[in-house]
């Protein structure tokens, strides 16, 4: 077995990205995501990679939707005011079809916000963010060991469906550090015969771009896009049941969440009381299959989240509203205590909301 | 399922994430469980600063401690913060020399050591918190002090080689003291 390590969840990001043959980077810094591009900026030069501090966060997406069109696996990271400041180029990278890792290690907001952990920009990450009809695969990590393992992945669902892939993690979750292995494990490869690497005069021009003047031919992409997108949703939904067997209360949470959620499961379990946790682990697309199993023997739902409640609406969705959904939460900053979580679990059993 | 959660408090400069980090590379070497979260926002930058590490036999859940059954407060106002918070039964570790207060809870154990007074007269001024680590490790079995050497080797830079010898001298001297 690989040795065990112990490392930031940041760093191990970085190491993951390394290892899944990225050797383009792009970003600015910004708490609590500055290790992921302190780890790049030592170990690229090393490695023949590129490591670049943009003058801004909407230079640095730019540079990553330019190395993305010639072809190469290429990230960013920041944190959520940094994000919102990406959006235009997230849209673009969007409508032009081509793949890119983008990291969010969330901090609480509106605005410049704080710096502490949080999980307000679910909205921003899984219905939009950026202007137009666009999706991006968002993966949320709730240990280090998912911070590497998830962007791997998150690379190769980017090749694989021409998009980009955003790990959707918090303060927390990059900031601490946890045993890690790394499997030694040659990254996946795709062919990309669109990719702008120079025609050497022996083929046409491949050309990289969003811009359709034509509404019939823009109108036509995005019906491309969303059949893509709905195979999307029917075939790579990730998550995690715990304890779900004969569970009648159901917890919902992803992230560090998900951590408290567990601790308040167990203590809840330990009293008798017959709840599990649903931990979704792709964001979008929204791991609905897990609720449809559940949802004649769940009396309840109980939405734990670090933001004002923004998964519970995915999951009235996912539930066609026939269960009550209750929403634990805490923001701009905070996080619940497995306390209050197993108080909501209470409320829920006895059916007070 | 054993788990032992384990909050240090203190000024920034005190080494307060670093003891932490050697908890938790103890752990890890002893094939436990193991978690490390540290405060990362304005108060670890105007002065206090504090660690998470949770050591257990079972996957850690939540890194957050809200209710540790061992503190280390390396100042006055980490110790009244945190004193109510520490499990029945469990252990608080004051450095005495910085910290006049008493803790007034009959169902923990405390350990007062002089701990900052003892660097500074064996020229360690700054390991004062390997010297507490070094009493807890005498005291909990599953990490022990066995191999203590090879967890400083890891974590102390080549480049501060020297710095070596002296964790384990503050580590020695927290394991032999006796009030």
């Amino acid at each position: 077995m690989a040795q065990r390590i112990l490392m930031k969840g940041n760093e191990a990001i970085a190491e993951a990205a390394i290892r899944a043959g990225c050797r383009h980077y792009f970003g600015y810094p910004i708490t609590p995501q500055t290790e992921i591009a302190a780890y790049m900026a030592k170990k690229m030069p090393k490695i023949g990679g590129v490591f670049l501090q943009a003058e801004s966060e909407i230079a640095s997406i730019n540079m990553v939707y330019g190395a993305a069109a010639a072809g190469v696996r290429v990230m960013t990271s920041s944190s959520s005011p940094g994000i919102s400041l990406k959006a235009e180029g997230l849209s673009y990278i969007a409508g032009s079809d081509i793949p890119a890792l983008v990291v969010n290690v969330q901090r609480g907001g509106p605005g410049l916000g704080g710096i502490q952990p949080s999980q307000s920009d679910y909205f921003q990450a899984t219905k939009g963010g950026g202007h137009g009809d666009y999706r991006m695969i968002v993966l949320a990590p709730a240990s280090v060991q998912e911070m590497a393992s998830l962007t791997i992945k998150g690379f190769d669902l980017a090749d694989k469906y021409l998009m980009t892939s955003m790990i959707l993690a918090d303060g927390t979750i990059g900031q601490m550090m946890e045993p890690i292995t790394f499997e030694d494990a040659e990254p996946k490869t795709y062919e990309k015969p669109w990719a702008l690497t120079g025609t050497e005069c022996k083929r046409g021009h491949n050309v990289v771009n969003s811009l359709y003047l034509k509404p019939d031919e823009l109108e036509k992409k995005n019906f491309e896009r969303f059949e893509k997108y709905k195979h999307i949703e029917e075939n790579e939904a990730m998550w995690e049941e715990y304890m779900m067997e004969d569970a009648e209360v159901c917890v919902v949470a992803f992230g560090i969440a998900s951590r408290v959620a567990k601790n308040a499961v167990a203590a809840a379990r330990a009293e008798g009381i017959k709840v599990g946790l649903i931990r979704p682990i792709t964001l979008w697309p929204f791991p609905n299959k897990a609720f449809a199993k559940v949802l004649d023997k769940v009396r309840a739902f109980v939405s734990v989240e670090l933001s004002m409640g923004q998964m519970i609406e995915d999951i009235r969705l996912a539930t066609e509203c026939k269960k009550p959904v209750m929403l634990c939460n805490r923001a701009g900053g905070m996080i619940p205590g497995p306390d209050e979580v197993l108080a909501a679990i209470k409320k829920a059993e006895k059916g007070e909301f | 399922m054993k788990t032992t959660q384990i909050l240090i408090a203190g000024f920034g400069g005190q080494g307060i994430l670093f003891s932490g980090k050697f908890i938790a590379y103890k752990g890890l070497i002893e094939e436990l469980q193991v978690s490390w979260l540290p405060s990362y926002g304005p108060e670890m930058r105007g002065g206090t600063a504090n660690c998470n590490v949770i050591l257990s036999d079972t996957p850690v859940g939540s890194p957050i401690i809200t209710e540790p059954d061992v503190l280390i407060a390396m100042n006055t106002p980490s110790l009244l913060k945190y004193v109510d918070s520490v499990a029945k039964g469990g252990q608080i570790y004051v450095d005495s020399s910085l910290i006049d207060a008493k803790v007034e809870r009959d169902d923990v154990e405390v350990f007062y050591i002089p701990a900052t007074q003892m660097a500074k007269e064996e020229g360690i001024a700054t390991l004062a918190n390997m010297i507490i680590v070094g009493h807890l490790l005498e005291n909990h079995p599953e990490l022990s002090f066995d191999g203590a050497k090879e967890v400083v080797d890891s974590l102390v830079p080549p480049k501060k080689e020297a710095l070596k010898e002296l964790n384990m001298k503050a580590l020695s001297l927290g394991k032999n003291y006796k009030k």
